[in-house]
């Protein structure tokens, strides 16, 4: 129990009436939060495990007749989701790994290296907040399927997501902020004791960037475990799409359950994600918007 | 701190070349160094930048006043492009439905999630239980919530019409009706969307202070009284910012409407965003797709700044 005053006074729970009122809410939106938010869940985990006739059958059944876990294996092998998970894995994992190197290197050299145009890069960077990323894919796309000077195509190629994940203002401008904000006496420590630049980054300050480096991480993770328009632009071929575009390519013609299955299959790494660093994203989300 | 770096590799001053490196040299050498560090730094990051958003950007203004087939050298055509587009029926169906969606999004996603907030708010028991139910359908990856709902919403066997036969209401067309389809799929983007928008409530309400509810209280104001003058006004800054923030995504929805309608029934789903896909991929115009592009970010654009210009006067109120 908090003691935080709220809209409800604590005098007025702690009556019977009041007790009895405040029961009759909680369980209220414990249904009606399994009912819509953890039912539909529910029923796409055993529609996986229900019979093709039974998955169509009016009325439904709650439970299976009979847990069958054809639609798994049927999933795993006709939907090829091996390769488009891994499709997934490598192209999330690029882009973490890229958004990681780069927009910390450069949010660490407009925090700390005093670059000359320094405001005006870092203007550049934040006026790109303020266009909206989805209006502008058919020109990104023109660009990434032919690349200014160099005249290569990115496209079928994980670089494809990899290098626009990198102008990510938003996360670029978390790393800035956070970096403003570590103790300078520290940093001009290194710098006395002969540290170079790097040295001072790889050293000083990432490992006390934790907190921040975390967040960016699950932000960059996410993002391209659910983005959907651009990958489906940029990659024509079967083989080398991420698992949501190759659901929707193969939606149409694929037996139900197995396309239900499928979809849990897709949505178990996100989600166990989710849990594990629930608390994490669950307070970031809160905090970050209350505090701009 | 940048506002002082900014200072442009200032141009050596006049000294007489003497053979023993002079201090001021030497600090010249230094200065370049550092800026050649810095930037080397900064190199990667920026170059992304310009490549897939500052270049883009400008490209998009560009294509939009050209016949662009990419291979060959793109012509000027004047605003022959913006004219196709908007004699285009589907162009008024295009703005028409992602308004309405917007809007429609607006009074769902606005008024839920900070009801349910306000409740959850209350709650003294099983709180994390409640953060995480609310946030798992934002997890899901939005593909796989758009074909759940798909199913749901099949007129034969699916769950929508199944809990209508429950409850013996008529059954709907759901997403397959001209006429109920855009809310469909507005109830999809709520569900798939909405934790977000009640943890950001959730977390504004906690920051408001306890006394503010309890001298309201001695002033014998009761609870709906309470949530007018003590809760509404202390969160209008959040729920303000909120409606833009969703206003800017909604007006980009593509996945929903292509995942669960495919435009249809007769373009009553079809999105500005929609369009430009199906402009650039099915028309293979790309000249049209940036025309129609460059529109919706003005539009876009303009919230934009107004929700750039609300941060920017709170962080030097705060």
């Amino acid at each position: 129990m908090s003691s935080t005053r709220t809209l409800v006074s604590p005098a007025v729970l702690a009556r019977p009436r009041g007790r009895a009122i405040y029961w009759t809410v909680f369980t209220g939106v414990v249904l009606l939060f399994a009912l819509a938010f953890l039912f539909p869940v529910y029923w796409m985990v055993t529609g996986a495990m229900k019979s093709p006739d039974e998955v169509a059958r009016t009325p439904p059944d709650l439970l299976p007749d009979r847990w069958s876990t054809s639609g798994w294996t049927d999933a795993w092998e006709l939907m090829q989701l091996p390769t488009h998970l891994w499709n997934t894995v490598v192209q999330a994992a690029g882009a973490w790994l890229f958004q990681l190197v780069f927009c910390t290197a450069a949010a660490y050299a407009l925090s700390r290296l005093r670059p000359a145009f320094g405001t005006v890069v870092l203007g550049g960077i934040l006026a790109t907040l303020m266009v909206p990323a989805q209006a502008l894919v058919v020109p990104k796309y023109l660009v990434v399927a032919d690349l200014p000077l160099i005249h290569t195509s990115l496209l079928n190629d994980p670089l494809a997501i990899w290098l626009p994940a990198v102008a990510n203002a938003f996360n670029l401008y978390l790393l800035k902020r956070f970096f403003d904000q570590l103790p300078r006496d520290v940093l001009e420590a290194a710098e006395i004791d002969g540290a170079g630049r790097l040295r001072t980054l790889w050293s000083i300050v990432l490992p006390m960037s934790r907190p921040v480096l975390g967040v960016v991480s699950i932000f960059a993770l996410v993002a391209v475990w659910q983005d959907f328009l651009w990958p489906l632009m940029v990659f024509s071929d079967t083989d080398k799409q991420p698992i949501s575009v190759a659901l929707v390519q193969l939606s149409q013609n694929i037996q139900l359950t197995v396309l239900i299955a499928a979809m849990v299959i897709a949505s178990i790494p996100m989600v166990a994600l989710f849990l594990v660093f629930q608390r994490h994203i669950i307070a970031g989300i809160g905090a970050g918007s209350t505090k701009g | 701190m940048t506002k002082t770096a900014a200072r442009p590799a200032a141009p050596a001053p006049a000294v007489r070349p003497v053979k023993a490196p002079s201090p001021s040299g030497d600090r010249r050498r230094r200065r370049l160094a550092d800026q050649a560090h810095a930037y080397g730094f900064l190199l990667g990051g920026l170059v992304c930048f310009a490549l897939f958003s500052w270049y883009p950007a400008i490209r998009a203004v560009v294509i939009a006043f050209q016949k662009y087939t990419p291979g060959s050298p793109p012509e000027w055509v004047g605003t022959a492009n913006f004219s196709r587009v908007l004699s285009d029926p589907e162009f008024g169906a295009a703005w028409r439905n992602t308004l309405t969606f917007t809007l429609l999004a607006l009074l769902i996603g606005f008024a839920v999630p900070f009801v349910l907030a306000l409740v959850l708010n209350e709650l003294r028991h099983a709180k994390a239980f409640f953060r995480i139910v609310v946030y798992l359908p934002v997890m899901i990856p939005p593909v796989v919530s758009a074909l759940l709902w798909k199913w749901f919403y099949d007129p034969g066997t699916g769950l929508a019409n199944e809990a209508l036969r429950f409850l013996h209401l008529p059954t709907s067309h759901w997403s397959n009706g001209a006429d109920t389809a855009l809310v469909s799929l507005v109830i999809v983007a709520t569900w798939a969307n909405m934790g977000g928008t009640v943890l950001i409530y959730l977390a504004a309400l906690q920051s408001i202070p306890g006394e503010l509810y309890e001298a309201a209280e001695l002033d014998g104001a009761n609870l709906l009284q309470r949530i007018r003058h003590v809760t509404v006004p202390q969160t209008r800054f959040v729920i303000l910012m909120l409606m833009l923030l969703q206003i800017i995504a909604t007006m980009q929805v593509f996945t929903e409407p292509f995942v669960i309608t495919g435009g249809g029934p007769e373009s009553s789903t079809v999105t500005v965003l929609y369009l430009i896909y199906k402009y650039a991929f099915l028309y293979n115009d790309f000249g049209g797709a940036c025309a129609l592009s460059v529109m919706l970010l003005a539009l876009l654009g303009l919230f934009s700044a107004v929700y750039l210009r609300l941060t920017r006067s709170s962080e030097e109120a705060a």
